[in-house]
């Protein structure tokens, strides 16, 4: 992940900032269906990332603890680390990897954030219409078929070529079963997850 | 019903920045079925930010899974049909699902700034823990081992958020369409988004839109 030599001015950082708070308008059910855009952006069209940091900058934030969407925060990082000279340009690069970290971070959450702010605030003091106990008792259905889906894709993701699939499909079963039925903590269960993984046997 | 919902538009109307009622009170006005003086919550909007900041810290791969385990089966500050309601929201709005979640819950018991409180402790700590991981990763990138240690925790939290939607399933049984046609509408979910691969927005849109709809006849007007 050797950092790469970029120029910004004030006027990328500004239209850096404009264009995750459009995506944060957009990222309905999470920021990670605006991947796919933020790389258009970021590395296709302006070229302030490597394909590399891109996608490690994902793949960290997805075995990190706490919410996906600091895949975001590691962009606008590595974006101001480029711009710095990378993690040997000292200070400074640290101190412009910062700033993208703030910036990217700022325009993926404020819009989202204050329409979340608003409209939850809306349903609070409507809470007894209608169509407002139809759309949350409704979605109930649906939600449990994210949930799901969300899992199977999660533990499907990260097939290897040379592991059988059947390795990863049991380890993501035995750990759905322990949680279905046990209060054993989830860390421990991440944590042989982990282990197995480092084995070879995922 | 009719003349409630009336009078709360007039009062909406008549004064549309009306301020909001104190924090202390909303949890109370809105959640008539539970008695909101016996139910655990959070003691102040500190406790909100270290609850979601532990939280946070444990959800390798997503924090729903943790979300759920924390807030309803340890705290008990929600219902599993409070839950169900909430994250369907949240899911909803653009943004981070959990975020948004985070930023519900603070709101209703501390305002603005228990939406504050429970945001900044989903991602202030966890923030930090990143970029070390991430600055860490460029030194180890290359060890075989690093990467499947990743695989493995990524498969494990698979099984870990797929067991909270089946841990609702039983929540279903009490639902107005029945049963039987919640869990037809569960299942297209799971085969439209992780067989067939549609994009949410449509899954939400066409089988949420339905699964409204259904609802909407259903309830008594």
């Amino acid at each position: 992940m050797t950092a790469m030599q970029i120029t910004m001015a004030w006027s990328d950082w500004l239209a850096l900032l404009l264009q995750f708070m459009l995506l944060s308008l957009m990222s309905v059910s999470g920021a990670i269906t605006a991947v796919p855009d933020m790389h258009r952006y970021l590395v296709v069209q302006h070229g302030w990332l490597s394909d590399a940091q891109f996608s490690s900058s994902v793949a960290i934030a997805q075995a990190a603890p706490g919410p996906n969407v600091l895949f975001v925060a590691l962009m606008g990082w590595n974006v101001g680390l480029n711009a710095g000279g990378g993690l040997a340009g000292g200070p400074h690069a640290w101190a412009l990897g910062l700033l993208g970290l703030g910036i990217t971070m700022a325009g993926i959450m404020l819009p989202s954030t204050t329409l979340a702010w608003f409209a939850t605030r809306w349903l609070h003091h409507n809470a007894q219409r209608r169509g407002v106990r139809a759309f949350k008792q409704g979605m109930a259905p649906v939600v449990v078929g994210l949930l799901v889906a969300t899992g199977l894709i999660l533990a499907n993701g990260n097939q290897r070529p040379d592991t059988p699939a059947w390795h990863l499909w049991l380890v993501a079963g035995v750990a759905g079963l322990i949680v279905w039925r046990t209060r054993l903590h989830l860390l421990w269960l991440l944590g042989a997850g982990a282990l197995l993984g480092a084995l070879g046997f995922v | 019903m009719h003349t409630g919902r009336v009078l709360r538009l007039q009062s909406h109307g008549d004064n549309p920045r009306m301020a909001p009622p104190s924090p202390a009170l909303r949890p109370a006005d809105t959640s008539a079925s539970t008695d909101p003086t016996t139910r655990p919550r959070p003691s102040s909007p500190a406790d909100l930010f270290w609850s979601f900041t532990w939280l946070a810290l444990q959800g390798f791969g997503g924090v729903l899974a943790v979300v759920q385990r924390e807030l309803v089966e340890k705290k008990c500050w929600l219902t599993h049909e409070e839950f169900l309601e909430d994250w369907a929201v949240a899911q909803v709005l653009p943004g981070p699902n959990v975020v948004n979640l985070s930023l519900m819950l603070g709101d209703r018991y501390f305002g603005l700034r228990g939406a504050v409180a429970a945001v900044g402790g989903m991602l202030a700590v966890p923030l930090v823990v990143i970029l070390a991981l991430a600055i860490l990763y460029s030194h180890f990138a290359a060890q075989p081992q690093v990467a499947g240690a990743l695989r493995g925790m990524g498969a494990v939290a698979g099984g870990l958020i797929a067991a909270v939607g089946v841990k609702l399933v039983p929540q279903l049984r009490k639902h107005v369409l029945g049963f039987v046609p919640s869990l037809v509408l569960a299942a297209v979910v799971v085969l439209a988004i992780a067989w067939w691969r549609i994009p949410l927005a449509w899954v939400l849109l066409g089988v949420g839109g339905v699964a409204c709809g259904l609802t909407w006849r259903k309830l008594a007007p």
